[in-house]
Formats: C-alpha cells, sequence, structure tokens
C-alpha cells in the first residue's frame, strides 16, 4: 500500500487531519535539508511535501520563489535530490510528496523519474503546472510504480473541473485555500469549509488545503473541516529569519509542534 | 486553468459572431490606422540587385508595431467577457503601449508589468505607458525580462482572475493565446495577399519576419501557410553569436520544453531550468517562441536563420539610410535576412519584409552600441 494511503487511513480512525509541511529541496543546501526533513518528521508532521527548484515557480509568490533560487544556485538538481530522498529514507518511512514544475520532470524523463523516484522511496508527485488531460504520460508511469499523481482544485474550479480532478487524482486532493499564488495570507476565500464540504460529496479522497496557511490558528481551523494542512510558506519564512543552519532546523521542529498542538485540540467533523 | 477554460468557450463564440468580427475591423480601421501600405522599396531593391522587396509598413499602425492589432481584439474579448482590468507583460513596450491605448480607449483598468532591466532600456516606452493611464509594475524577480514579467502577470491574473482579463502579447502562453493572437495578427498576412496579388498578378516567393514570440510572423505567414510554394523565414536574435551563450534563438539554438503551458522550443539548460535569453531588441529578449511557429519549424513549413546584435543595427541604419524608415530593433533582424537574400534571388523574385514595429524606442539603445561610429 503507497504511504499515503496508509497515512490517510490511520488518521481517519484516529479523527485527525494531517499536518503537511512544504519545504524547497536544497535551500539552504541538501545537507541541511536533510536535517530539516529528520526534524519535520519528528515534531509531528504526518506527510511532507518537498519542493524541486525551477528557474520560473510561477505558481509561487515571494518566499517560495527566493528559496527555490537559493536551491538553484546551491546546484540542486533532481538527481542530488532523489539521492537526498533515499538517505532521508534510512531515517523515517513519513509519506513524501515531490512538488514541482514540469519541465525539470520532462527533461529527466518521466519513465527514469517515476523508476528513480519510487526506488528512492518517493510516493507520488504534485506537478503544479501538468493538469490531468496533459499529464497522462507522468501518471501511467506513476501508476506502474504505485505513486500517486495529486492534482490541485481552486475555488474557481466548475463541475467539470471537479470530475476530470476526482476521477484523475490519487492519494489526496489539494484544494487551494485562496484564488491566486502561495503565500502567507490573513483572508481566506469566503465559504472555504463550504466548498470543501461540497467537494466532498465528490470525491471519497482525502482533501488537503494549502495556500497561504501560516499560523497555528488558521491551521487549527482548517484542521476542522480538511484531511490536510498544507503549510509552506510560512515555514520557510520562520527558517529565513535564522542565519545558522542549526537554528533553521531547530525554529522548523518549533513551527511544526506549535502547528501540530493547535490542529490536536480542535474537533473534526465528519468526514 | 478554470479561467483559460473561460477564455477559450467566449472566444470561440467571439469568433463566431459577425457583430464582434466587424466591431473589430472597424477598430482596425478607424483606430489603429489600417490597412498599412506594402511598399516596394525600390531603392533597397536597386542597391542589393536582386529580388524585388516590399515592405509590410506595421510600423506605420498606431502606437509604432503591429502590436495594436491584437490588443484590439483581445479587449473587445474582454469587454464581452465583463472584465474591468486588463493586465498584460511587455518586453519592449510596445505590447505594453499598444494595451495601455486600447484600455484607455474603452476606459478600463489597466497594469503592465515589465522586467525591470526593460523598464530602463525602454524608459520612454515606460512614460507613454503612464500617459495612457496605465501602471507600469516594476518586476525585479529572476532576470528581470519578459519571462519574469509573464510569471508575475500569470500570479496576478490567478490571484485576481474573477475581475482581470490577461491580455498576451505573442503567439505564447497557454492555449487559447496563440490560436487567438494569431487569428488577430493575421489581418497582416490577409492585406499582404491581397495587397501583392493586386500589385504584381502573383503571390511573393519569400515572406520574412522577425522571430520573438512570433505574433508579427504567424500574422504575416499564417495566411499563406497553404500557398506552399510561398517561402516562409523566421529570423530569431542571434545577440553576440548563437555560439556565445547570449542569444535569444530558441529554436536554432535550444530544445523542446515547456513553459508558460506550452510545449515548445526553449532555451534551458540539460536539467530544464530556463536559461538568460539576450538580444538587443528587448521585443525578441525571451527565452521560448510560440508552439505554432515551433511546429511549423519541425514541418518544415518554415525555415528559421538568425541575425546577430551586430547585422540588427547595421540593418537598421541601412534600411533608414536607402529608404527613409527608421526600423525597431526587433524588425531590424528581418531586415538583415532580406539584405543577405535578395542579392541572390533573381530579380524576377518577390520578397515581402514585415517591418513590424518602427525604432523611435531604439533610438537611445543603438546611440550608445555604435558610439563614436553613428
Amino acid at each position: 500500500m503507497n504511504r499515503i494511503d496508509a497515512k490517510f487511513t490511520e488518521l481517519r480512525k484516529q479523527g485527525r487531519s494531517a499536518l503537511v509541511p512544504f519545504i524547497e529541496a536544497g535551500d539552504p543546501d541538501l545537507r541541511t535539508t536533510l536535517k530539516i526533513l529528520r526534524a519535520l518528521a519528528q515534531s509531528g508532521a504526518d506527510l511532507i511535501e518537498l519542493g524541486i527548484p525551477f528557474s520560473d515557480p510561477m505558481a509561487d509568490g515571494p518566499t517560495i520563489q527566493r528559496a527555490s533560487e537559493r536551491a538553484l544556485k546551491k546546484g540542486a538538481s533532481l538527481a542530488s535530490i532523489l539521492k537526498l530522498v533515499s538517505e532521508f529514507r534510512r531515517y523515517s518511512d513519513i509519506p513524501l510528496i515531490l512538488f514541482g514544475y514540469y519541465n525539470p520532470f520532462f527533461h529527466y524523463g518521466v519513465k527514469r523519474l517515476t523508476r528513480e523516484a519510487k526506488a528512492a522511496g518517493a510516493d507520488g508527485f504534485l506537478c503544479v503546472d501538468l493538469p490531468p488531460e496533459e499529464g497522462r504520460e507522468l501518471k501511467q508511469w506513476a501508476k506502474a510504480g504505485g505513486l500517486h499523481m495529486i492534482y490541485l482544485l481552486a475555488p474557481t474550479s466548475d463541475a467539470q473541473r471537479i470530475r476530470l480532478v476526482t476521477r484523475e487524482a490519487g492519494g489526496f486532493i489539494y484544494f487551494v485555500s485562496v484564488t491566486g499564488v502561495t503565500g502567507s495570507r490573513r483572508r481566506f476565500e469566503p465559504g472555504l469549509s463550504n466548498l470543501v464540504g461540497k467537494l466532498r460529496r465528490r470525491t471519497s479522497l482525502p482533501i488537503g488545503v494549502g495556500f497561504g496557511i501560516s499560523t497555528p490558528r488558521q491551521a487549527a481551523w482548517v484542521a476542522s473541516f480538511a484531511d490536510a494542512v498544507v503549510v509552506g510558506s510560512a515555514l520557510i519564512n520562520v527558517m529565513e529569519k535564522e542565519r545558522r543552519r542549526d537554528d533553521k532546523v531547530k525554529r522548523a521542529a518549533a513551527f511544526i509542534v506549535s502547528l501540530k498542538r493547535a490542529m490536536n485540540r480542535v474537533v473534526k467533523k465528519s468526514s | 486553468m478554470p479561467a483559460l477554460a473561460d477564455l477559450e468557450k467566449a472566444y470561440a463564440k467571439a469568433r463566431r459572431d459577425s457583430k464582434f468580427r466587424r466591431d473589430f475591423r472597424t477598430y482596425l480601421r478607424e483606430f489603429a490606422g489600417r490597412e498599412t501600405p506594402l511598399y516596394f522599396a525600390e531603392r533597397l531593391t536597386a542597391q542589393l540587385g536582386g529580388a524585388k522587396i516590399y515592405i509590410k509598413r506595421e510600423d506605420l499602425c498606431h502606437t509604432g508595431a503591429h502590436k495594436i492589432n491584437n490588443t484590439l481584439g483581445q479587449i473587445l474579448l474582454a469587454r464581452k467577457m465583463g472584465k474591468k482590468r486588463i493586465i498584460a507583460e511587455t518586453g519592449a513596450g510596445q505590447h505594453g503601449v499598444a494595451t495601455a491605448a486600447v484600455a484607455a480607449l474603452f476606459g478600463l483598468k489597466c497594469e503592465i508589468f515589465m522586467g525591470k532591466e526593460d523598464t530602463h532600456r525602454q524608459s520612454l516606452n515606460v512614460s507613454r505607458m503612464k500617459l495612457l493611464g496605465a501602471k507600469v509594475r516594476e518586476v525585479d524577480s529572476g532576470t528581470c525580462t519578459l519571462k519574469d514579467a509573464m510569471n508575475e502577470a500569470l500570479r496576478d491574473w490567478v490571484t485576481n482572475v474573477r475581475s482581470t482579463y490577461y491580455l498576451i502579447g505573442s503567439v505564447a502562453g497557454p492555449h487559447p493565446y496563440p490560436l487567438m493572437v494569431r487569428d488577430f495578427q493575421s489581418v497582416i498576412g490577409q492585406e499582404a495577399r491581397r495587397q501583392i496579388l493586386a500589385k504584381e498578378g502573383r503571390l511573393p516567393h519569400y515572406l520574412v519576419a522577425c522571430v520573438g514570440g512570433g505574433s508579427n510572423a504567424m500574422g504575416l505567414f499564417y495566411p499563406f501557410v497553404k500557398d506552399r510554394r510561398v517561402k516562409m523565414i523566421g529570423v530569431e536574435a542571434a545577440g553576440w553569436g548563437l555560439r556565445s551563450g547570449h542569444h535569444s534563438a530558441s529554436i536554432l539554438g535550444g530544445k523542446v520544453g515547456i513553459l508558460h503551458g506550452n510545449k515548445t522550443y526553449l532555451l534551458q539548460e540539460r536539467t530544464g531550468q530556463i536559461s538568460h535569453a539576450h538580444s538587443i531588441a528587448p521585443g525578441l529578449d525571451y527565452p521560448g517562441v510560440g508552439p505554432e511557429p515551433s511546429y511549423l519549424y519541425d514541418c518544415g513549413r518554415i525555415a528559421f536563420v538568425s541575425a546577430t546584435d551586430t547585422e540588427a543595427v547595421s540593418s537598421m541604419r541601412t534600411l533608414s539610410e536607402v529608404e527613409g524608415i527608421i526600423p525597431a530593433l526587433e524588425s531590424a533582424h528581418a531586415v538583415a535576412e532580406v539584405i543577405r537574400l535578395a542579392p541572390r534571388r533573381p530579380r524576377k523574385e518577390l520578397i515581402i519584409l514585415n517591418l513590424s514595429g518602427r525604432g523611435d524606442k531604439d533610438i537611445d539603445a543603438v546611440v550608445k552600441f555604435l558610439g563614436d561610429k553613428l
């Protein structure tokens, strides 16, 4: 069984939502990324999204753009990131999703990528600029390797789009909390919990919510109606404030603990 | 994605709507000043001593380039869709100026994204956009040029998608933009075809146009695609030379990849990271090219050549001195190819050169490039 499915089954039994931190691989460097991954897993993360840096991250706000630029400057590449994943697997069994843009995947070769990602211990892909109707090739290989393709839905997605995504997606559905790019927000889409509720009637897959969630309070609120809470830019912001690498790791762990504690206090509505 | 699906539907409907088509034609005539002349360049032809050269004078369009054709079409569509705010990316600033002009024409709010480097290179166009009531947003992410302006415009669009229309200026970006922009620009080729038949009673042997994203080239070429005997030449910007690593020749010097929602030739590293493009012509300074010119290249329908910064500047001088027309640096790349091609072809053959824009915006850059040699 795919680790993502196993994790959501377990959480469903416990009536809990997943905390899903996002970090950019190779920021500030790959060695530190390994330490951050281990710290996240030990501090209460349930799944991890690992960003693959890209020169033109057009779905991301300034925080992740900066992280991506730093990682590329340090020479992070898909090959070195996959090596990192297999090393991380010596320490943890937490589900891991590779989050990126299609061009680096395409150049690596989707067959080779899925084979090596599987061998390294990744569990799924989220390719932001590859909608399901264009992603058949990657999906075919991913599926053959038992890896999930995770797709996004937005508040503006219509019924037709929802049908397509719920049919093609695996693992969980990633529901974008606001129209826009990644990055901290004060306000979310009005009626977000209703939108998630509506979507729930169309799919049996777990529903994760992300984009803009930055405080324990927001995380707890989202956890009250969604199956997973994704926190990316806010986590990177917290680490950016520290200059020393070890402090970055510590701050990341502390932030995850605070999010988790807040999420554990809420009672989840029926899922 | 939902926004693109909406746009696709709205455009498919508008395309069949005779009132929409009539309005478009009216504004092209009354506001943009079409049709533009197909001008026989007699002195240039005589000097080169070969094929007969005709120049399609898109530089005479309102706002100074072919860009106005597409912005008029899309603004009419934006109005039909009930959008109140227009955003656009721009490199040379020509598309930004054309967008600002049509937004002013219809009283719509307008914001233009422009790479920081380009706002310095093309400060005249920044002032023009501001005079036309648009807000200019300097983009300082990535390489601070056109692709980054496009990234930023896409980010704005997904954020404000309900109120905002994104008016893309080239035959690039996600579907339906490449198709739509090509359709709106096709007026260039439709006119040129009619004009050359009226003047010469036959079709041309060659069509020559510069290619950055490819909007002026597709505009001229598309109505001739089925005329198998008409040869089409796209001229890419070779910058400091194709082997220098400082150029914008995506087809001649790039590889197939995916960026901004389309699969096409891109300048990129082996790992799929997008490279920095360079050209003295900011309108060509983009690491990609539209998917349709890429496809027509793969089919062998369009041949691609290139011209360097130096060749473009010297061709700009030649056309200015010989014909009294100062071309934009972008269009000067096409002029460079015509100067190479015409002497090698017999006098009975006909060449149509697309002069996509005028050179006023480039005077500072050229003066700097030439220094004392001007």
